[in-house]
């Protein structure tokens, strides 16, 4: 039993992690001829709650019941994972990240989200303003003109061979890049980094 | 013969509604459990980490392309299977996988995403594990998420697409 525990408290690996979010797609195929994607969750949300007569949230919400069921169930799986299967080492970073991190004001690596950013005393700040309101709405704003997000598209989309997910991906990855490496740096000094 | 009619009538209908009501209870239920499973793989594997995509975006890891690449070949395989076998859904339909077709909003949309994805390191499935794990800031992140996606729907219309 003990050791059963420390061996699920270890961070799993990706070919374990990888593996059963691939079996995502086939289980909710099967079990309800649903097809995979989060960001629609974002969209219901906003049909359920202010629809305001916009045609893109005028359709019935409570049929995709499912998917807001869905989201649901992964906050309380982050919850338990959390509570009962959380790893209490520190979180193992690749060293050159670290250092590249470093430069730009972060080193804490003792949760799984950086405590320099990811705080509610953040929240009125530049820091705030910049990762939680603006990525926030570039992510919610971004996923719906694109028609889905990384679940979606580079899962689901991909899964099922469709070109035009492919193309998503590429520019997921291309604004993830471009992000990276063009403006994080000058956008975090900027707020106070 | 009218009240052996009448039966006929009212019988199917008694035994269907608690049915209805049990399947679609029941239905729901498989959801949260799928939702559940994969919210314990986000926070096991640390795929909810803003570290382990930055660790991907800088290319300094191979860990977030290994999940990723795992999960899209353990995906093609079982669509594929599901195809070749004319596998149906449990209730008997036939499975329906609806066609992407090709806009522009998958150029200026993923980008646009990609550069959330960045600075939030979350896209819309991690956003919602982070909450549950105690990152209770993060409520903000996904409020602003809701209301980019709404100020998207707002405008779909007037947006190049």
């Amino acid at each position: 039993m003990e050791q059963f525990i420390e061996w699920i408290s270890q961070p799993w690996p990706w070919w374990v992690a990888g593996p059963i979010i691939g079996l995502t797609v086939p289980a909710l195929l099967i079990l309800g001829n649903k097809t995979f994607g989060i960001s629609s969750s974002l969209r219901h949300i906003c049909a359920a709650c202010v629809p305001a007569g916009i045609p893109f949230f005028t359709y019935n919400w409570r049929k995709e019941m499912w998917n807001l069921v869905f989201v649901l169930g992964v906050l309380i799986g982050g919850f338990l994972a959390t509570t009962f299967l959380a790893n209490p080492d520190t979180i193992v970073v690749a060293e050159a990240t670290q250092h590249d991190l470093a430069a730009l004001g972060i080193t804490d690596y003792s949760s799984l989200m950086p405590a320099e950013i990811f705080t509610w005393e953040n929240l009125f700040t530049g820091k705030g303003l910049l990762f939680f309101i603006i990525g926030g709405f570039l992510v919610g704003f971004g996923t719906r003109y694109a028609g889905g997000c990384t679940s979606g598209h580079a899962i689901m989309g991909i899964s099922s061979l469709q070109w035009p997910s492919v193309v998503a991906t590429i520019f997921f990855m291309v604004g993830g890049f471009l992000m990276t490496h063009v403006f994080l740096g000058p956008l975090m000094s900027l707020v106070g980094f | 013969m009218k009240v052996a009619d009448k039966n006929k009538n009212v019988a199917p209908v008694e035994c269907e509604a608690p049915n209805l009501q049990d399947k679609k209870s029941e239905n729901l239920l498989k959801y949260l459990v799928i939702g559940i499973v994969f919210g314990i793989v986000f926070v096991k594997a640390e795929i909810i980490s803003w570290f382990r995509i930055q660790e991907m975006f800088r290319l300094q890891s191979f860990f977030m392309y290994g999940v990723i690449g795992s999960a899209v070949m353990v995906g093609i395989i079982s669509v594929q299977l599901i195809k070749r076998f004319n596998i149906k859904s449990i209730s008997g339909e036939t499975i329906i996988i609806p066609k992407k077709e090709f806009r522009k909003g998958q150029i200026i949309g993923g980008l646009i995403f990609g550069l959330g994805w960045a600075l939030t390191g979350a896209c819309p499935g991690p956003l919602f594990a982070q909450i549950g794990s105690g990152f209770t800031v993060v409520t903000v992140t996904l409020l602003s998420a809701i209301v980019g996606t709404w100020v998207y729907g707002k405008f779909a219309d007037k947006l190049p697409n």
